[in-house]
C-alpha cells in the first residue's frame, strides 16, 4: 500500500496531464452546467409530488377540520330552568304548554303585552310540554305542587347562546328580538341557563324542529339495513368465491361471471337504487322506505366487494394445504370447508366488514328506494318506514337552520366514528391472522 | 309475523332432521359406524336438506308472487270504471292500493272502492302469509320424514349433500349475473316505457331539459323538454374539474409514495388517502356544499367574477379530492407493476430519478394509468351525492364552471325523490338517464379493466 | 438513498505497481452491507484500460455487488451501504468531484436480461444521448444511434425497423439493443452483469465477438458464471468466494494455474 501512494505521488504529473487529455465530456463545464439544470428539474419534481401529497393532506385537514368546527356544538343544548306550578285541572286537560309559560312569564313580569308574551314564548321548545308530560307520568305524585324542571330551549335560543347569534346586530336583523335576549339574561343571570350534553341527539328520532331532532332512528334504520345486507350477501358471496375459486372449471362461462363480477364492482351505486325501485318496488311490490327493501338493494351491491376480497383471500391458501387435504381421502367439498375456508376466513372477514362499512356510508340507491322520508318514529322492524344515518345527513343538510347544520355535522360525525370503528376492526383482523405462507 | 314463525319453524326442523338423521344413521348399523357408505353427519345434513330446502324453495316462490297474485284477485274484484283504462292510470291505481294497504298517507281522499280494494288486498295478503306458514311447515316435515325413512347404510349420503351444495354454490355465484340481467331489463324496460312517449332523437339529442313542465296535459311529449344534452354537458363539466384535480395530484402523489417517500414517510402518508377514500360521498357533498361553494363564491367575488352558489367548479373540485386516492392508489399499482429492471436500464445510462420517471416509466405504465383514468371518469359521471347536494337543479347549457350546472345522476335523484308519479314521462326518464348512464360507465369499465388485465399480463 | 460512504482520504494510483497498463478504474477495502449483513468483506482490484476483466464465482460470492457498486447503482437499493475506495481515473467515485449521474454516463451497464425500454429502437439508442444533452441537432442524434448500432453489430438487422418496439426483437437482439443503447453515451468503461445468461449459445457467440471487438474502445468489466466464457473474452479474471475476491490474475493462469485452492476448486467444478 505504502508503495503505491509513493507510485502515486509520482505519477502525480503524470496523472493530471492525462486526465486534462482524456477528459470525457462528462466533465466540461457544459456537461456540469446541464447536470445543474436537470437536478433542479429534480428538485421540481419531487416537490410536486410533495406537493400533490400535500394537497390530499391538507384537503382531509380543511374536510375533517370544518366538520368537526362546525359540529362539535350539537353535542351540547340548552335549557331552561323554570318554577312550574302543575295545576291539576291543567295536567287533567294535558295543557303542559301553558303551565310552562305561566312559569316563564312570572320570570320577566314586565312584560306584559301579546307580542311581547308571543316572543317569550318562543323560548321553549315546542317540545318542552311533552317532557313535562312525560315526568308527570312517570311520578303522578307531583300534580298540585310546584316543581323545578330544565325544559329545551328553542333551536335560535341555544344558537344564541353558543354565540352564533350575535347580540351586537341591529334588532331588525338579529333573528332573536330585545325582549327574548332580555328574558334570557335575566334567566341566565339567575342560573336558570345551562348548556347540557345533548341526549336528544342520541335518542329521538327526526323532527321539524332542530331541538328535538335526533338520530337515533336513522341509526336504528341503518343497523336493519345493514343487517339484511350481512344476512344475504355474506353467504352468497363467499358461496360464489368459493365456487368460483375452487370448483368452477376455467371455461367461457366462468370467464363471464368473473368479468361481470368485476363490471358489476364497478356500476355506480345509483343504479343499483334505478333495480330496487322498478324490480323490489315495482315488479314485486315490496314496501317503500323499508330497511328490508335498503338492504336488498345493499346486499346486491357489495357483493361483488365480497366475492372479489373472498376470492382475494381463497388464492392466497397455498396449493399444498389442499393437496395434503385431498391426499388423506377428503372429498372436494370437505377440503374447502375444513381446512381451506376457515385459513382463508380473516382475509374474507376483513373484505367482508370494508364492504359493510362502504354500505354503511351509501347513500344514493337508498333515496330510490324512498329511504329519503320523513320519518319520526324508531323503526321497529324490517318493513317498517325507516330512514339511515347517510340519508339523514343528506336531509338535515337541505335544511336552512343554522341548528340542523350543527346537527348535520354531528351526525357525520357520528357516522365516521362507525366507519372508523369498522375499518379499525378490519385492521385489527388482518394484523392479528395476517399470515406469511 | 307469520314469515319470522315460518322460518322459525323450518330453522327447528332443519335442526331436528340433522340430529334424527344422525342418529338413526347410527342405530340402523347397530352403532357401528364404520359400516356406514357415509358418515352419520352426513346423513344428518341429507335430512335436514330435505326438511328445509324444498319449504324455503317454496317461500321464495310464494314471496315473489303472492304481491302480484293478491293484487291480481283485488283487480278482478274491482269496477269496471277503475280497471279498464290505459297501462299508465292503471299502474297508479296499483300504487294508491299499495299505499292504502301500507298505511302510507297519499294526502288523497281515496275512491271508496280503492280503499274497500286496500282493505281487501291486505286480508288476502294475511290469509297469504296464513296458508304459506302451515303449507311450508307441511312441507318441512314431509320432506323430513321422507328423507329420515331412506336412511339405509348404504345410502350414498356424503354424494347428495355434496351435489346439492355444489348446485347451491353454482346458484350463488349467478347472483351477480342475475343482478346485471336485472338491472339490464329493468332499466330497458322503463326506458322503453319512456322513449313510447318521448323519442330517443330528441332525449339524446335535444338541448331543453325541463321534465317539470311536461306534467301539464297539454306539454306531455312534447319535443325539447327532455332533451338530455345539457345534463350529459353539466356531468361532463364536472367530470372534467373533477379530473383536472384528481388526476394531476393523485398521479403525483402515487410517485411520490412509490417512488421518493422513504418507508417511514410511507406509513403515514397512506392512511391519510386511505381515509380520504372511506369518507361517505354524503359527507364530501355536505362539504361541497356548505364549505367549499361559499369558498370558491367569495374567491370569485374577491376577484371581481360573478360566481354561482351552486358552481360546477366547488361541486367539481371536492368530486376532485373523492377521486384522488383512487387514482393513486390504482397508479401505484400500475407503476409498481413496471418491472425494476426498466428503471436499473435508465439509472444505468445515468438518468436522474425524475428522468427515469418521466421518460421511462410512466411511458411503460401508460396503458395503466389511462385505465386508471378512465376508471376515475366512470366513478366522476356516476357519484351522485356530491352533484345532489352541491350542483344545481336547472338545466343550463355552459361551459363556464362558474355557472350552475346540472348532472345526470342528480337529475335522477331528484326525479325519483319524494312524491312521484309512475309512469309519468317526469318519473320515467330518470330511467333513460339511467340507462344511458350505465351504459356509459359499463363501456368506461369493461375497456378500462380489459387493457388493466393486458398490462398485468404484460410484465407478469 | 440512504447510502452512506466512508472513504479514506487517499486517492488511487493511475497505474499499478508494476507498471503495464493505465490503471481505469481502482477499488481499495470495498465493504458492502445490506442492512446489517455483509455482502463484501474487503474487495481489493484494479481495473486495467483497454481491456476485459472477468469476476467469477459461485452463485451469492458477491460478484454482481461488486460490479453494481463501481458504478453506484447500489445507490438505488434501500439500506445497502458502501465503505472503501472506488476511483475511476484517480477521482474517487463516491466522492464530491464525482456525481452518480455523471458516473453512470462514465461507467455504462448492461444487464442480466435485455431491458430494452418500450419504445421504439431509435429512442431506445436515443435515450441516453438527450438525457445527457449530447445531441443537440436530430443529424447528430441519427448518426449515433447509427454507430452505435454499428459497433453492436445490429445495425444490418435493424437499419429498416427503426421506428419499431425494442421489444419486439429476440433475446440477443435485444441484449445487443441494450449493448449499444449503453455505447450510445460514450462511456468510458461498460459493466456487464452475466450479459448472456437469458441468451441461447449462437446470440451468447454473437455477444462474446462483440465483447472483443468493443475492447478497443472501451474497458469492460464482465461478471459471468460461465468459465468458458471468462476464459473466452477476457484478460484479467477475479474469482470471488463469499465476499471475498480470492485472487486475481492474468485469465491464462487463473485457469491453468490458481494459486488458491479456492480457485482451482471452482474451475475444476468442485462446487459453483
Amino acid at each position: 500500500m505504502t508503495d503505491l501512494v509513493q507510485q502515486d505521488v509520482r505519477t502525480q504529473e503524470t496523472r493530471a496531464m492525462s486526465v486534462t487529455a482524456t477528459k470525457s465530456r462528462y466533465q466540461s463545464a457544459e456537461f456540469s452546467d446541464r447536470l445543474r439544470r436537470r437536478y433542479a428539474a429534480e428538485r421540481r419534481f419531487r416537490l410536486a409530488g410533495m406537493a400533490a401529497v400535500g394537497i390530499a393532506s391538507l384537503m382531509l385537514v380543511v374536510l375533517l377540520g370544518s366538520i368537526v368546527g362546525k359540529g362539535y356544538t350539537a353535542f351540547w343544548q340548552t335549557q331552561i330552568r323554570l318554577e312550574v306550578t302543575l295545576d291539576k285541572t291543567q295536567v287533567e286537560e294535558g295543557n303542559y304548554m301553558p303551565v310552562l309559560r305561566q312559569a316563564l312569564y312570572a320570570v320577566v313580569p314586565e312584560v306584559t303585552d301579546r307580542a311581547g308574551r308571543r316572543s317569550l314564548n318562543e323560548l321553549l321548545s315546542s317540545g318542552a310540554p311533552y317532557q313535562l308530560e312525560a315526568m308527570v307520568k312517570a311520578n303522578p305524585s307531583i300534580v298540585g305542587t310546584k316543581q323545578t324542571v330544565w325544559v329545551l330551549a328553542d333551536d335560535e335560543v341555544d344558537q344564541f347562546m353558543k354565540g352564533f347569534i350575535r347580540r351586537d346586530v341591529p334588532e331588525s336583523e338579529r333573528r332573536l328580538n330585545d325582549i327574548k335576549i332580555g328574558a334570557l339574561d335575566k334567566l341566565a343571570a339567575a342560573g336558570a341557563v345551562k348548556s347540557a350534553f345533548n341526549t336528544t341527539l342520541f335518542t329521538a328520532g327526526d323532527s321539524r324542529e332542530p331541538e328535538q331532532a335526533g338520530i337515533w332512528g336513522a341509526i336504528v334504520g341503518s343497523f336493519l339495513t345493514l343487517v339484511v345486507t350481512m344476512l344475504l350477501s355474506v353467504p352468497i358471496g363467499i358461496a360464489a368465491a368459493v365456487y368460483l375459486e375452487e370448483f368452477a372449471p376455467k371455461n367461457r362461462w366462468t370467464d363471464l361471471i368473473e368479468v361481470n363480477i368485476n363490471n358489476l364492482a364497478a356500476v355506480p351505486s345509483i343504479i343499483f337504487g334505478l333495480l330496487g325501485l322498478a324490480v323490489f318496488l315495482g315488479f314485486f311490490g315490496m314496501p317503500r322506505s323499508a330497511p328490508l327493501v335498503g338492504g336488498l338493494v345493499m346486499a346486491l351491491m357489495t357483493l361483488p366487494v365480497i366475492i372479489i376480497a373472498s376470492r382475494v383471500a381463497l388464492k392466497a391458501v397455498p396449493p399444498s394445504i389442499r393437496e395434503a387435504a385431498l391426499g388423506v381421502g377428503a372429498s372436494p367439498l370437505q377440503t374447502v370447508a375444513h381446512h381451506v375456508l376457515p385459513l382463508a376466513m380473516p382475509g374474507i372477514l376483513t373484505g367482508t366488514i370494508i364492504g359493510m362499512a362502504r354500505a354503511l356510508g351509501e347513500t344514493a340507491p337508498l333515496l330510490m328506494i324512498g329511504m329519503v322520508a320523513f320519518i319520526v318514529d324508531i323503526p321497529h322492524g324490517l318493513t317498517d318506514s325507516a330512514t339511515a344515518l347517510p340519508v339523514q345527513i343528506y336531509m338535515w343538510a337541505d335544511s336552512p337552520e343554522r341548528a340542523f347544520t350543527e346537527r348535520t355535522s354531528a351526525a357525520i360525525l357520528v357516522l365516521l366514528a362507525f366507519l372508523i370503528l369498522m375499518n379499525g376492526l378490519a385492521v385489527f383482523l388482518r394484523k392479528k391472522f395476517e399470515r406469511r405462507w | 309475523m307469520q314469515i319470522t314463525v315460518l322460518l322459525l319453524v323450518l330453522v327447528l326442523l332443519t335442526v331436528i332432521g340433522f340430529q334424527l338423521g344422525r342418529s338413526r344413521a347410527a342405530a340402523s348399523v347397530g352403532g357401528r359406524t364404520v359400516e356406514l357408505h357415509s358418515v352419520p353427519s352426513y346423513h344428518g345434513f341429507y335430512v335436514a336438506l330435505w326438511a328445509g330446502l324444498p319449504a324455503l324453495l317454496l317461500f321464495a316462490l310464494w314471496s315473489a308472487s303472492e304481491g302480484w297474485m293478491v293484487m291480481q284477485m283485488v283487480l278482478a274484484g274491482l269496477p269496471d270504471r277503475l280497471t279498464q283504462v290505459d297501462a299508465q292510470a292503471l299502474s297508479l291505481l296499483r300504487a294508491d292500493i299499495l299505499n292504502l294497504a301500507h298505511g302510507v298517507n297519499t294526502g288523497r281522499e281515496p275512491d271508496p272502492a280503492v280503499a274497500a280494494a286496500a282493505e281487501q288486498y291486505v286480508r288476502l295478503r294475511s290469509l297469504g302469509d296464513w296458508s304459506l306458514l302451515v303449507i311450508g311447515s307441511c312441507l318441512a316435515m314431509g320432506g323430513l320424514l321422507y328423507a329420515r325413512g331412506r336412511i339405509t347404510p348404504d345410502l350414498r349420503a356424503r354424494n347428495r349433500v355434496e351435489r346439492t351444495v355444489n348446485v347451491a354454490l353454482v346458484i350463488c355465484s349467478l347472483v351477480a349475473i342475475l343482478t346485471t340481467i336485472g338491472i339490464v331489463l329493468s332499466l330497458l324496460f322503463e326506458a322503453m316505457r319512456f322513449f313510447a312517449v318521448v323519442s330517443p332523437i330528441d332525449f339524446l339529442f335535444g338541448t331543453h331539459w325541463s321534465p317539470q313542465m311536461a306534467m301539464r296535459a297539454d306539454q306531455v311529449g312534447s319535443s325539447g323538454s327532455f332533451g338530455a344534452i345539457p345534463l350529459f354537458a353539466g356531468t361532463l363539466l364536472i367530470t372534467a374539474i373533477a379530473m383536472a384535480v384528481a388526476v394531476p395530484v393523485g398521479l403525483m402523489s402515487a410517485i411520490f409514495m412509490s417512488e421518493y417517500a422513504n418507508p417511514h414517510l410511507r406509513t403515514w402518508l397512506k392512511p391519510i388517502l386511505e381515509v380520504l377514500a372511506g369518507i361517505p360521498t354524503v359527507v364530501y357533498g355536505f362539504f361541497a356544499a356548505l364549505t367549499m361553494a361559499p369558498f370558491v363564491r367569495g374567491l370569485g367575488q374577491g376577484l371581481g367574477l360573478d360566481v354561482s352558489s351552486e358552481s360546477a367548479l366547488a361541486a367539481g373540485i371536492v368530486m376532485g379530492v373523492m377521486i384522488i386516492p383512487f387514482v393513486s392508489s390504482l397508479s401505484d399499482d400500475v407503476i409498481n407493476a413496471v418491472p425494476q429492471s426498466l428503471r436499473d436500464g435508465s439509472y444505468g445510462l445515468g438518468a436522474t430519478k425524475s428522468e427515469t420517471i418521466r421518460l421511462v416509466v410512466l411511458p411503460a405504465a401508460l396503458p395503466g394509468i389511462v385505465a386508471a383514468v378512465m376508471l376515475a371518469v366512470s366513478r366522476a359521471i356516476g357519484e351522485t351525492m356530491i352533484v345532489t347536494m352541491a350542483a344545481g337543479l336547472t338545466a343550463n347549457l355552459t361551459a363556464n364552471p362558474l355557472e350552475a350546472v346540472t348532472t345526470v345522476t342528480t337529475q335522477i335523484a331528484t326525479l325519483l325523490v319524494g312524491d312521484q308519479e309512475f309512469d309519468s314521462p317526469k318519473t320515467l326518464s330518470a330511467f333513460g338517464l339511467g340507462l344511458v348512464l350505465f351504459l356509459v360507465t359499463l363501456t368506461l369499465n369493461m375497456v378500462a379493466l380489459r387493457v388493466v388485465q393486458k398490462y398485468r399480463e404484460k410484465y407478469d | 438513498m440512504s447510502v452512506q460512504t466512508q472513504f479514506p482520504t487517499a486517492s488511487a494510483p493511475l497505474r499499478s505497481a508494476t507498471g503495464g497498463p493505465l490503471l481505469k478504474m481502482v477499488a481499495r477495502d470495498v465493504k458492502v452491507f445490506y442492512g446489517a449483513k455483509q455482502a463484501l468483506k474487503g474487495i481489493d482490484l484494479e481495473i486495467q484500460e483497454n481491456r476485459v476483466m472477468a469476476l467469477i464465482g459461485p452463485s451469492g460470492c458477491g460478484k454482481s455487488t461488486f460490479l453494481r457498486c463501481l458504478n453506484r447503482m447500489n445507490d438505488t437499493i434501500e439500506n445497502c451501504r458502501v465503505e472503501g475506495l472506488i476511483a475511476l481515473d484517480g477521482e474517487d467515485v463516491y466522492g464530491h468531484a464525482i456525481d452518480a449521474v455523471q458516473l453512470r454516463a462514465r461507467v455504462g451497464m448492461v444487464f442480466q436480461k435485455p431491458n430494452p425500454f418500450p419504445k421504439s429502437i431509435y429512442d431506445n439508442i436515443a435515450y441516453g444521448p438527450r438525457i445527457h444533452g449530447i445531441a443537440t441537432h436530430r443529424d447528430e442524434l441519427d448518426e449515433i444511434v447509427q454507430t452505435s448500432l454499428e459497433r453492436a453489430g445490429l445495425w444490418n438487422e435493424v437499419k429498416d425497423r427503426l421506428r419499431e418496439p425494442g421489444t419486439g426483437l429476440s433475446g440477443g437482439q435485444q441484449q445487443r439493443l441494450c449493448i449499444a443503447r449503453a455505447i450510445a453515451v460514450s462511456p468510458e468503461v461498460i459493466l456487464m452483469d452475466e450479459p448472456c445468461s437469458a441468451l441461447d449459445p449462437i446470440a451468447t457467440a454473437h455477444i462474446e465477438e462483440l465483447i472483443d471487438e468493443l475492447r478497443e474502445n472501451y474497458t469492460i468489466v464482465i461478471v459471468t458464471h460461465n468459465m468458458q466464457q471468462a476464459a473466452r473474452v477476457s484478460q484479467k479474471t477475479a474469482f470471488f468466494h463469499l465476499g471475498e475476491m480470492v485472487e486475481c490474475d492474468d485469465t491464462e493462469e487463473i485457469f491453468t494455474n490458481p494459486r488458491d485452492e479456492r480457485t482451482q476448486g471452482y474451475i475444476t467444478g468442485r462446487y459453483g
